[in-house]
């Protein structure tokens, strides 16, 4: 007779498995049957016909699109997503660039310096994420009313309504600037590359940045004045109710750049102190010990090594990033959550539709980000020797 | 065994956890209290006073439920909604009633699966403005910023006000009247558009009411109401009946003041029957007789009501208008309580 073995390691992992799989399904089969079930009682129909219907409400803030209320709910979604990629994006450059800057001046050997880091972190990282938020929101809408805008010249006006800069209105003979400073740019990373050649074999030396700036500025300026200057300016003016023309960077965002970027380099600079002090000391005096200078080793021996301790964290703090901007809602930035996942919500009523789509999209957006952050990864790790 | 005994534990969980549908009467009355839903704060409509107790106009029609199911008035537990979470939260059964300012419109009757037990105040969306703007008409708004609630009717109005007219406005959107105050206070928007009681209720909270006025277009209708769920119609009933006992009592007269000595001089039949000194009206949706009496003793009649909280004595400074009853020009008209 069949008698089974508890003593069979092999056995007993086969056996605590299947029924780990097995409960697991019984518990997602009966959640999709006990849905379904209530939905059908309440005479839920599912389907995704309604995103098509126009909105009927209006999104003031669309820097990529212009969007009137006849609109589809799909275009609600994408203004929604366009706004949550915009955010994340500078929000993330903005928090790496501030916590790779803090994160050094942590280490410095001036004392106030670093003390002033150390408050920075600590005061940002401990305070939630909402309240900093509702802070910067509450100190932008008290800023100098409409009419007494703080003016920097004709051109930028920054008042509780937002800041108003000119914008840039490109003729049609621009793209000749374009062409330029796409060549100048391909034109100086092949240059370089070639120095780095010529370097490591000779040990010559060209002023790289010196030649690559100049080709980079003086060409496309040199094409510029020969296309006869195809680039103006609009200027804000204040007629009626706002300032007319120009482009306009309402509060909400600004709160939702300072909130996000502020909050996260504070992390993003910990990650960055932690890569650098688990660089052995050994390497730092042995690169002293060469005459080479402290910049020169914090860029070619400390940072590189670094890189490899900082980067699987870091990508964990752009993602938060990306996530916490869904926060938004609570200081009125148009994002997903808050046009599509809100308002197209509430009109429609089609809550599980909606919040699917917004789930999945996030999903979608952080599983990209950590693609990218992990062939990146794989690029600066040490090579095995 | 094990695998048998397992899905034996769930199936007895996913049994228990199918939504019981017993009649929200007998909930609440098992529970000892009613669970409203109101807004988070609009003076005057739904509001905590200094003490913490909820006053306001729909806040009494809350009391009046609980006065028509326990004899009590402050059997109630309230619970604050925004424009967004307010219809989930009915429909997920966290409220027995909802009354927060919520506009009857055909598809919350019909697709959100609400029941609109009838209409305690007849509104119109309006505009908000500084004084000092100089605005003489909403037609003038033509590139203005306009503060707004989220998730609301009157983000709709708002949109088709200004495309009928061929203007253009940038909507700053918020999620409470709270936020929304804020932002018109500090100038984030030049204009607030919401009911006109929620804008009178709004004013009356700025340092000085009168550097405020409301424009003179009403662009919507806007039934305000309180709802339950679809589905248990004794509930919708029971709710239905609190209200408009209220209007009846307007109606002849009867106030929390003089109700006992009307009742001894009169030979009214209707009042007889409202009150529960005749027959068994009360009994017919398991509440006791005299539900109408404790209403209009604990919690007034419809006039009163409007007076004390939202009236032309109170911050708000809101005339009866439309919600007078309908013999004295309003559109107050409750069916024959017989």
């Amino acid at each position: 007779m069949f008698k089974i073995d508890f003593s069979d390691q092999k056995l007993r992992a086969i056996l605590i498995q299947t029924l780990v799989v097995g409960v697991l399904a019984y518990a997602i089969f009966w959640l999709v049957q006990s849905t379904s079930y209530n939905l059908e009682k309440r005479d839920y129909k599912l389907g995704f016909g309604f995103l098509n219907d126009p909105a009927g409400f209006d999104i003031s803030f669309s820097p990529f699109y212009s969007f009137v209320a006849t609109d589809s709910h799909i275009k609600v979604y994408l203004v929604g997503l366009a706004n949550t990629l915009l955010i994340s994006f500078v929000g993330c450059i903005a928090a790496t660039f501030l916590g790779f800057s803090i994160g050094i001046i942590r280490l410095s050997s001036n004392w106030l310096l670093s003390r002033l880091a150390y408050v920075y972190v600590e005061i940002t990282r401990n305070i939630p994420l909402i309240l900093q938020l509702l802070f910067w929101y509450a100190l932008l809408i008290n800023l100098p009313r409409l009419k007494n805008s703080i003016a920097f010249g004709e051109a930028f006006f920054l008042n509780n309504r937002g800041l108003n800069s000119p914008q840039p209105i490109f003729g049609d003979d621009f793209i000749y600037v374009t062409i330029a400073i796409i060549l100048a740019i391909t034109v100086s990373i092949v240059f370089s590359r070639r120095a780095k050649k010529i370097q490591e074999k000779t040990g010559k030396q060209y002023p790289l940045f010196l030649i690559n700036t100049a080709s980079i500025l003086l060409f496309p300026a040199i094409v510029y004045f020969i296309a006869g200057s195809p680039l103006e300016f609009e200027l804000p003016v204040l007629i009626g109710f706002n300032f007319v023309g120009g482009m306009k960077i309402p509060p909400e965002f600004m709160a939702m750049f300072l909130g996000l970027s502020v909050y996260t380099a504070s992390f993003i600079s910990e990650i960055v102190r932690a890569g650098i002090l688990s660089v052995n000391k050994g390497q730092i005096e042995a690169s002293r010990s060469l005459g080479l200078k402290q910049n020169r080793i914090m860029k070619l021996i400390i940072i590189p090594q670094a890189m490899r301790v900082i980067i699987p964290p870091l990508t964990s703090q752009f993602l938060n990033l990306t996530k916490n901007s869904s926060l938004g809602i609570a200081i009125g930035y148009a994002d997903l959550v808050h046009g599509f996942g809100g308002i197209t919500l509430n009109i429609t009523g089609h809550a599980i539709e909606v919040m699917a789509i917004v789930m999945s999209t996030y999903l979608i957006i952080s599983l990209t980000i950590a693609f990218f952050m992990n062939i990146y990864n794989k690029s600066i790790q040490m090579d095995g020797r | 065994m094990k695998i048998l005994r397992i899905s034996a534990l769930l199936a007895l969980v996913s049994f228990f956890s199918a939504p019981a549908i017993a009649g929200t009467l007998e909930d609440v009355q098992a529970r000892g209290f009613v669970k409203c839903g109101v807004t988070t704060g609009l003076l005057g409509f739904a509001a905590p006073d200094d003490s913490g107790n909820w006053k306001g106009f729909d806040v009494d029609v809350c009391r009046a439920v609980a006065a028509a199911v326990f004899g009590d008035s402050s059997k109630v537990e309230f619970t604050t909604t925004t424009g967004k979470t307010r219809f989930p939260t009915l429909a997920s059964g966290e409220i027995d009633v909802l009354a927060r300012n919520t506009t009857w419109t055909f598809s919350r009757d019909v697709d959100l699966g609400f029941e609109f037990i009838g209409i305690n105040y007849y509104d119109g969306q309006g505009f908000l403005i500084p004084a000092s703007l100089g605005v003489a008409s909403a037609t003038d708004l033509d590139g203005a910023s306009v503060c707004i609630q989220t998730g609301t009717t009157t983000e709709l109005n708002l949109a088709d006000f200004f495309r009928a007219n061929s203007i253009s406005y940038e909507s700053i959107p918020v999620e409470t009247n709270d936020e929304a105050r804020e932002n018109l206070f500090a100038g984030r928007c030049d204009v607030y558009t919401t009911d006109a009681s929620g804008l009178a209720a709004t004013a009356a909270q700025a340092d000085n009411p009168a550097d405020w006025i409301l424009l003179p277009e009403i662009i919507s209708k806007e039934p305000l109401g309180p709802l339950v769920r679809h589905g248990d119609h004794v509930w919708g009933d029971i709710v239905r009946w609190s209200l408009n006992t209220m209007i009846i009592a307007e109606e002849k007269g009867l106030t929390s003041n003089n109700l006992d000595t009307k009742l001894a001089m009169n030979n009214d039949p209707e009042i007889f029957r409202l009150t529960g000194k005749e027959g068994e009206y009360g009994a017919m949706f398991g509440l006791s007789n005299d539900f109408g009496y404790n209403i209009i003793k604990q919690v007034g009649n419809y006039g009163e009501v409007f007076e004390r909280n939202v009236g032309l004595k109170t911050p708000l400074k809101l005339a009866r208008g439309l919600n007078a009853p309908w013999t004295d020009g309003g559109l107050l008209y409750s069916p024959p309580f017989r």
